[in-house]
């Protein structure tokens, strides 16, 4: 049986959707863990001497969590073997309310290799991810 | 932006090992609380021979090549007018704590568009046998000095 046929998958179904709120003390956590010290992320007076509209959550890390609700529904039962995005839009992190990202997976494609579950991540209104794609296999 | 850093492939990385805290960290850092990613017993029963660190996790040993781009003398690019454009992870494996991985780093395009440049990247990670584990495709905007 294939993963998709396990799973009892169909185009178009969406599998999972999850609100994340990303702070400052996110951002900081995320720069310590995966060694990306821009300070960009974490400070507002380089933010807008380089012209940006306020610190902004690293790319790096949007991407990281929006694929979480796809490893949260997978639950071993495949793993992501392939996923790509574009960051199409900044996300920026007020220092007192943070920024609210929603996310959300949709199946795109079924074949023989499994499937592809197509992501959209939205923060105020808009969409920050583009082509946000996660290819999806069996062990 | 020196364009002649088109198809430059760079010295490979020193082995990275992969360690369980560390992928731990990684995921609290993401917000992945899925017991693969913390819980040895849970990968392990998953088939896994170590908790399996989150997709995105190769960006820590992208960032060694990162560096190495960054230090190259004829480079030209100021860090804080870098932001990332796109990001691509393909992998042949999931990467397990007790991974050693070494990357190398290739710059495979230097567009510059409005002011801005693009590099286009791409960094292979092999595992300490040399089987190949997972790519990192990537491009970095370096946005000039009117955008």
């Amino acid at each position: 049986m294939s993963l998709a046929e396990n799973l009892g998958l169909e185009v178009g179904q969406v599998v999972a959707e999850q609100t994340f709120n990303l702070s400052r003390d996110t951002l900081v956590r995320y720069a310590g863990a995966s060694g990306d010290f821009n300070p960009i992320h974490y400070r507002d007076d380089v933010a807008a001497q380089v012209g940006l509209p306020g610190v902004l959550a690293h790319g790096m890390l949007t991407m990281g969590v929006a694929v979480q609700p796809v490893v949260d529904w997978l639950d071993g039962r495949g793993w992501v073997s392939d996923y790509q995005v574009r960051f199409t839009r900044p996300v920026v992190v007020d220092p007192q309310a943070g920024a609210e990202v929603t996310v959300t997976a949709t199946v795109g494609v079924i074949d023989d290799a499994g499937a592809r579950i197509d992501l959209t991540a939205v923060y105020e209104g808009q969409t920050v991810l583009g082509k946000a794609q996660v290819r999806i296999s069996a062990h | 932006m020196n364009p002649d850093l088109t198809e430059r492939e760079f010295a490979p990385t020193p082995a990275y090992l992969v360690g369980r805290e560390k992928v731990r960290e990684f995921a609290r850092a993401v917000l992945a609380t899925s017991p693969l990613h913390h819980d040895p017993a849970a990968a392990q029963a998953a088939g896994y021979a170590d908790v399996v660190a989150p997709p995105t996790f190769p960006i820590v040993i992208a960032e060694a090549t990162l560096q190495q781009l960054l230090a190259e003398p004829d480079a030209g690019i100021d860090f804080s007018r870098v932001v990332h454009g796109d990001q691509r992870f393909t992998y042949t494996r999931p990467i397990v704590a007790g991974d050693e991985l070494t990357a190398t780093l290739r710059v495979t395009s230097i567009k510059t568009l409005g002011g801005n440049s693009m590099v286009a990247s791409e960094s292979t990670m092999v595992d300490a046998a040399g089987a190949h584990v997972v790519t990192s495709v990537s491009t970095l905007v370096v946005r000039g000095d009117d955008s």
